[in-house]
């Protein structure tokens, strides 16, 4: 089911969620995604290119993310359009606890087109790491 | 330095991309889309769709695979070891779903450099083999001092 318009004002602020990652997920997400690039994997690697770890997918982080829209929204069919910049990595340690990213969201307009523009923070050890992130949402 | 005469350049489909059920399943559990429209193809059908319902950015996956045309063009001369993921936007024309054949056409939108980096902006425009055009994937790539 999706959102109907009467339900949506600028400035609301969609429920929040906060995700964990490990290594593992990064393997999980690799396969799935067909990003094998060893930075994503290899600490070697990712230390020897100046990372100071293993880092998350770019892709991954805006995946994890937009389920706090889609679950708004009522389903992924409801977002036509979602973009973002990739300001920080996400560095993910080797251990159990992995890295955590706080998702939050906000109704930045409602257009006549009958869409809510969204507006996305991600962030991650207290900084940002999605730059202007944005989702169009179509409305009921 | 990249080469900008190359913006505007039209690589064409090479082959389609096929949407597969158990791809679609796999992406969702990936990324925690737990929509059941992802998940339960029961609940993609009540919804009026065909089959699972694409996670909103599942399209990576065919923009990546059809832009290693540019990525691993000589002429260009991308060094991909240095190549960073800048930006990426994704723009439906309606939901991906699976049983989607997808031709990709991809298309060098910009190129620039700044502070020493070289940037190309690339989009991958996916539609129908009967030319419904379904989602188009923009990503910047950044080569990091590659443009010293």
């Amino acid at each position: 089911m999706s959102i109907s318009r009467s339900e949506v004002t600028v400035g609301m602020e969609l429920p929040s969620k906060t995700f964990s990652i490990t290594r593992a997920d990064l393997v999980t997400y690799a396969g799935a995604s067909g990003d094998f690039n060893v930075i994503h994997w290899n600490e070697r690697v990712a230390v020897s290119v100046g990372l100071p770890n293993v880092i998350a997918h770019g892709m991954f982080t805006m995946g994890l993310a937009i389920n706090v829209v889609t679950d708004w929204a009522g389903g992924p069919e409801f977002v036509t359009d979602y973009s973002c910049r990739f300001t920080r990595p996400v560095v993910v340690p080797d251990d159990e606890v992995g890295a955590s990213i706080e998702v939050s969201a906000s109704v930045l307009e409602v257009t006549d087109a009958g869409t809510a523009i969204v507006s996305l923070s991600a962030v991650c050890e207290g900084q940002t790491v999605l730059g202007k992130a944005r989702a169009v949402v179509r409305l009921a | 330095m990249l080469n900008a005469s190359f913006i505007g350049r039209v690589y064409p489909a090479r082959g389609t991309y096929l949407v597969g059920r158990e791809k679609v399943r796999e992406f969702a559990r990936a990324v925690r889309a737990d929509n059941p429209v992802s998940l339960d193809v029961e609940a993609a059908r009540a919804a009026g769709y065909q089959d699972l319902v694409a996670p909103v950015t599942f399209p990576i996956a065919l923009a990546m695979e059809a832009a290693e045309v540019v990525i691993m063009d000589p002429e260009l001369g991308l060094d991909y070891s240095a190549v960073v993921h800048g930006e990426q936007g994704f723009s439906f024309a309606r939901p991906l779903v699976a049983g989607d054949e997808l031709e990709i056409v991809v298309t060098i939108e910009n190129i620039r450099s700044a502070a020493g980096n070289d940037m190309i902006t690339v989009r991958a425009d996916a539609a129908t083999l009967d030319g419904e055009r379904v989602v188009t994937a923009t990503m910047l790539l950044v080569a990091r001092g590659t443009a010293a």
